[in-house]
């Protein structure tokens, strides 16, 4: 296993990341200006690395497929970002976050990463705050934190609930001021597509104006990769339309590992499919699990004759409703974690006891929380006698000064009203936690090529906990990758500029060319999404909430035949010289195509339940867990990082033991 | 289930000519997106050899700002507080022609179809949208600066802009005046703008006049139009602060 | 920023038009409060309009400041509307702007063109013939031979004897109406005040652009009916 070295400095794990910083080589002010470094993707991390690394004097080249760096999917994420401030007093500090992110990952993230992540999460607020983000605020002008799932202490800072738009318009601005400098280039609506390795390291990449489609080469002393995670595998997930694995899969295919791919977060609270035509999931803050609670019916006819319309939930007597998660978790009850709550929907959708047409929905109540804060509100308005009306209506201002704007999305989309009746909700695919692999310093196995942000595997483990992915991305972006690189580039001050009239890069170039021809010559039938709904439905079907050996075996083998089918059958109209959407979009299902089939087979590799990851083969048999997932830390304690051999069946898995040193491992429990 | 006729704006690329064609859709469900019902027709062309019609979506949940569409002459379409994504079928009768066009402005020449090319906000934004810190993280704590809730909430709605950019196109003058006060506005209601609040306002405005936006009119259209509900409080805060900047610059 | 940049603003020129606005505005009130003393008493009109007639500074400094004024706010609303119709070179081939803004806001430039063409009208019947009256024939005294006592409330009457004059008196004023319907809070908007008052002032905006013009079109009825 010497091939995988993570680097890891030495020492405490409370001193590694200074003596790091102290230890590194640095490049001086006036040789930064001779290097340039390639960015690819603009959100959180991406963004906020281009505008660092621009900032301290590098040329930087950005690159994004929208037509902004501020469109970048970061700007969706709703909830908050955790940092250890400890402004609340109510006893947090980088070692409690280390220990929470690292305890809700179920052991499966590297101690030094999430160490770092943790000392750095301060600093972000700080930053943020001196960029003009305006986080939510108490009376008396100081921040306001909430809570999240998982978690004792209240260290989630927010901008409504739109906190990831606010950091990434941060970060956005940040780059700005850079582009108007002219430190950074910023190529917009521009697609990468393949990765040039010259004498083994980084020096540039191909990309693809997605406007003239003209294919271009730009080059550089490295090339940083921030485009995010892989959700879109199962065609519907609650990423963008656009979000893909094409660059991290290129690199992967060039020598860069890719790591626990199988470690997928399926998120409990998004508004469920309601038709075939579906083109993507929308997520609902898990913030509303504070108050909801979540229920199906008790009895199967009650929930067969919700499935035809017959009855309403509203109908359904209190005695005759089946609160699963309170029954199951009585600790945690609605506020497990992700995970759980949503293996635990499922579970119950599959017995039958679903709730709308399709089946695949439970219910999120606020009827009681309505009560309870219309009492309460009642008491503080000195109204002795209220009506059931008048605390029904006390109760609801209260729900809606919380949730007011999720309320009004989930009526835009559904359009039932759900201050009156229960809102639907079914788990979808969220976050991606596998990526590429990479070293403490964030580089990947090819010299010269770092991967950032959701892209990377490093510090969410098995589970991400909520408001932790804005927390990763600009902790990568603005203060560990411009630390690292640095030391890196520091043997790179005499190259001088890297031409691109070189072999290397008429190769890549030419591999690139191929591929868009064939798509645009074959004499295919069938359309991209065709090919991206049968891979997302295998994927889900098999390779989802619950994994078991055969259908892993199944999925491998039909993920193979589609991929087989995509590649005879594919039909893009339009030609290669200008704007073509769907010529975009093959090559990014071709690229889940072979992801899907890494994914399965990490999936069947890895026979424990842990995390985002359950296998119906390893659960707890007896005891008080019984039917719970089971963790087996004797054979599985290590990062799966896969080397890519030609095939993703052939792939050869490289294992990086964990260690543990600062915690303990323990099951999780939420009973 | 719904059958329509939909009149799209078709064009090539930036140098051709465009017009309008119009094109059936049959079983429309009433619980799609309108651009689930793009998808359909896209899905429809395809399998027919043609080429599908080019629109900019990409989140799929009215936070991105990435979608535009001009909908039976109204950004976004007839619904209120949304963007053209969360834009449902329901809001549609069978039988009806929707016309679909992109937006218009001369400051946004059209990329393709219904695709058009925002860089004129873009370049705003690096005029003056920023404000000039390192990001090292050697800033003061979060903290050490209380900002008073209700500029800090202000602050927040103006910053909720999604530069989607309806609000040039619903704008009669294709005025970019609610965009760029939403930001002067973000940064003026913040002490961490105050320091460079004299050379944004005037820098931004003086590219976003270069740009070739028109002048602002107060109709007020943006405000109705926009789907995160800017307030036109914004434009006249920037009338303000341009005044004083212009007045009190050297 | 220089200064030679500031009028090239958008902003600059916005505020520009709403200032001059707010001068003809406080002009407009104080034309028709002068007037309606016509609908009292003759006489006291007469003492006012020689008052304002001959008033070295109202003859030489307000009267061009006004001038100016109207001459300003229509040539840059011109200047204006020529720059907003090139920001849209291809326009829609369906727009509902009904559904986002008032008949006035959209139309500003016609109820304006309106109101341009009536002022035509006006200085032919009163403007011109002062003119002509004071620096043509150097009259200044306000009496014309063959009449008693001073001319302007019979010239006043005389010209609302004509009920196409009338007419077309009313409905200039109905325009004027529209205009000043979004043009008297679109003025405060534009020089940045939004505040907690602008509720209020947008009610007495309505109030003004009701009342105002309608004072004068009762005035017009008023004598139009009173001398048949």
């Amino acid at each position: 296993m010497a091939i995988l070295d993570a680097k890891i400095p030495k020492g405490p794990i409370k001193d590694k990341w200074t003596t790091y910083k102290d230890k590194i080589n640095l490049v001086n002010p006036a040789n930064k200006r001779n290097i340039d470094i390639i960015v690819v993707g603009t959100g959180l991390a991406g963004g906020s690395a281009a505008a660092t690394l621009a900032e301290l004097g590098y040329n930087v080249k950005a690159f994004a497929y929208q037509d902004s760096p501020r469109r970048a999917h970061s700007i969706a994420a709703q909830g908050g970002i955790n940092a250890a401030k400890n402004y609340q007093g109510d006893g947090d500090s980088n070692y409690r976050l280390f220990y929470d992110t690292v305890k809700g990952g179920d052991y499966r993230s590297r101690e030094a990463n999430v160490y770092r992540l943790a000392e750095v999460s301060g600093n972000i607020i700080d930053q943020c705050v001196a960029q003009g983000v305006p986080f939510a605020r108490d009376y008396g002008g100081l921040l306001d934190n909430r809570s999240f799932g998982g978690v004792l202490v209240s260290r989630t800072f927010y901008a409504k609930g739109q906190t990831g738009q606010q950091l990434l318009l941060g970060a956005y601005s940040a780059m700005n001021r850079q582009i108007a400098r002219g430190k950074i280039d910023m190529f917009n609506r521009h697609e990468m597509l393949d990765v040039v390795k010259i004498d083994g390291k980084a020096r540039g990449i191909i990309a693809r104006n997605l406007i003239t489609g003209e294919i271009e080469r730009h080059s550089a002393h490295a090339v940083v990769i921030a485009t995010g995670g892989y959700g879109n595998v199962y065609f519907l997930s609650t990423n963008a339309m656009g979000s893909n694995a094409t660059a991290a899969w290129k690199i992967h295919k060039k020598g860069a590992f890719f790591a626990n791919p199988c470690f997928t977060q399926i998120h409990p609270t998004c508004i469920p499919r309601s038709g075939d035509y579906q083109s993507k999931l929308t997520l609902m803050s898990e913030s509303l699990r504070n108050d909801g609670r979540i229920w199906v019916p008790a009895r199967i006819e009650d929930a067969k004759a919700i499935q035809q319309g017959q009855l309403k939930p509203t109908e359904i007597a209190e005695e005759n409703r089946d609160y699963y998660l309170e029954r199951r978790y009585p600790a945690f009850g609605n506020l497990v974690p992700r995970d759980v709550a949503s293996r635990a929907a499922k579970e119950r959708c599959d017995a039958g006891f679903g709730v709308n047409a399709t089946g695949e929905a439970v219910y999120l109540d606020f009827a009681s929380a309505i009560l309870r804060y219309g009492k309460e509100q009642a008491k503080i308005h000195g109204i002795s006698d209220a009506s059931e009306a008048k605390i029904i209506e006390l109760g609801k201002g209260i729900i809606e000064e919380k949730y007011g704007n999720l309320f009004q999305m989930y009526e835009k989309i559904i359009a039932e009203n759900p201050y009156e009746t229960p809102m639907m909700i079914y788990p979808a695919t969220h976050y991606t936690m596998g990526g590429v692999w990479v070293d403490y310093n964030l580089m990947t196995t090819v010299p010269g090529l770092y991967c950032i942000g959701e892209a990377n595997f490093s510090d969410h483990g098995a589970n991400r906990l909520g408001a932790s992915a804005l927390m990763q991305g600009l902790a990568d972006g603005y203060f560990v990758l411009p630390y690292t690189i640095g030391d890196y580039l520091s043997n790179d001050i005499r190259t001088g500029a890297i031409p691109t009239d070189t072999p290397e890069f008429d190769e890549v170039e030419k591999e690139v060319k191929t591929r868009l021809d064939f798509f645009v010559n074959n004499k295919g039938t069938k359309s991209v999404d065709y090919f991206h709904k049968k891979l997302g439905k295998v994927m889900w079907d098999k390779v989802g909430m619950a994994r078991n050996e055969k259908n892993l075996k199944e999925a491998i083998a039909e993920i193979k035949q589609i991929r087989e089918d995509f590649w005879k059958d594919i039909k893009v109209p339009g030609g290669l010289n200008e704007m073509n959407v769907e010529l975009e979009k093959a090559g990014r299902v071709a690229d889940f195509l072979e992801l899907g089939e890494l994914f399965a087979l990490d999936a069947l590799n890895r026979n424990e339940s842990c995390g985002g990851h359950f296998r119906e083969e390893s659960v707890e048999t007896e005891g008080p867990q019984k039917g719970e997932a089971l963790r087996d830390d004797t054979n599985y304690k290590y990062v799966a990082a896969w080397e890519y051999k030609g095939e993703p069946s052939e792939a050869v898995l490289h294992k990086e033991e964990l260690e543990f040193n600062d915690i303990e491992l323990k099951t999780r429990s939420y009973k | 289930m719904m059958n329509l006729t939909l009149r799209i704006w078709r064009q090539k690329d930036s140098n051709s000519k465009g017009r309008m064609v119009d094109y059936k859709v049959t079983d429309i469900s009433e619980h799609m997106s309108f651009l689930e019902m793009m998808d359909v027709l896209n899905e429809q062309l395809v399998n027919s050899g043609e080429e599908p019609v080019a629109f900019d979506h990409d989140c799929r949940e009215g936070i991105c700002g990435m979608c535009s569409l001009y909908i039976n002459g109204e950004a976004h379409g007839p619904d209120r507080a949304i963007t053209t994504c969360q834009l449902h079928m329901r809001s549609f009768k069978d039988g009806d022609t929707i016309t679909i066009e992109p937006w218009r402005a001369t400051a946004f020449p059209v990329i393709k179809d219904l695709i058009v090319d925002r860089m004129a906000l873009e370049r705003i934004q690096h005029a003056g949208g920023f404000i000039s810190v390192n990001t090292s993280g050697n800033t003061q704590d979060a903290n050490s600066l209380p900002i008073s809730k209700i500029n800090a909430d202000e602050a927040m709605d103006a910053a909720a802009c999604i530069g989607c950019g309806a609000c040039v196109a619903t704008c009669k003058n294709a005025s970019a005046m609610l965009f760029v006060g939403a930001k002067v506005s973000q940064y003026a209601l913040l002490p961490q703008g105050q320091v460079e609040a004299k050379e944004r306002v005037l820098n931004m405005v003086a590219q976003m006049d270069k740009e070739g936006f028109g002048n602002c009119t107060n109709t007020g259209a943006c405000e109705v139009e926009c789907p995160k509900g800017i307030s036109l409080e914004n434009i006249a805060r920037m009338n303000r602060e341009y005044l004083k900047a212009s007045i009190l610059s050297k | 920023m220089s200064k030679s940049g500031i009028l090239k603003s958008t902003i600059a020129r916005k505020v520009a038009m709403a200032l001059s606005a707010f001068f003809l505005m406080v002009f407009l009130l104080q034309h028709l409060i002068i007037n309606s003393t016509s609908m009292v008493s003759a006489d006291t009109f007469n003492d006012i309009s020689h008052f304002m007639g001959t008033n070295f500074l109202i003859q030489y400094i307000l009267q061009p400041v006004l001038l100016f004024g109207v001459v300003f706010h229509f040539i840059m609303g011109f200047v204006l509307e020529l720059k907003n119709r090139k920001s849209r070179s291809v326009k829609y081939a369906k727009n509902n702007g009904a559904a986002n803004s008032s008949w006035m806001s959209r139309n500003m430039i016609l109820t304006g063109v309106v109101i341009l063409a009536f002022l035509g009208l006006h200085f032919y019947d009163f403007w011109i013939p002062e003119l002509i009256t004071k620096f043509g024939q150097g009259n200044w005294s306000g009496v014309v031979e063959g009449h008693e006592g001073l001319r302007y409330f019979g010239e006043l009457q005389h010209k609302f004897v004509d009920p196409v004059r009338v007419g077309i008196y009313c409905l200039s004023f109905i325009l004027l109406s529209l205009h000043l319907l979004h043009g008297f809070s679109s003025a405060f908007q534009s020089v940045g005040a939004n505040n907690k008052y602008t509720r209020g002032l947008k009610n007495f905006g309505i109030a003004y652009a009701v009342l105002v013009p309608l004072g004068f079109v009762v005035i017009a009825l008023f004598h139009h009916f009173n001398h048949c």
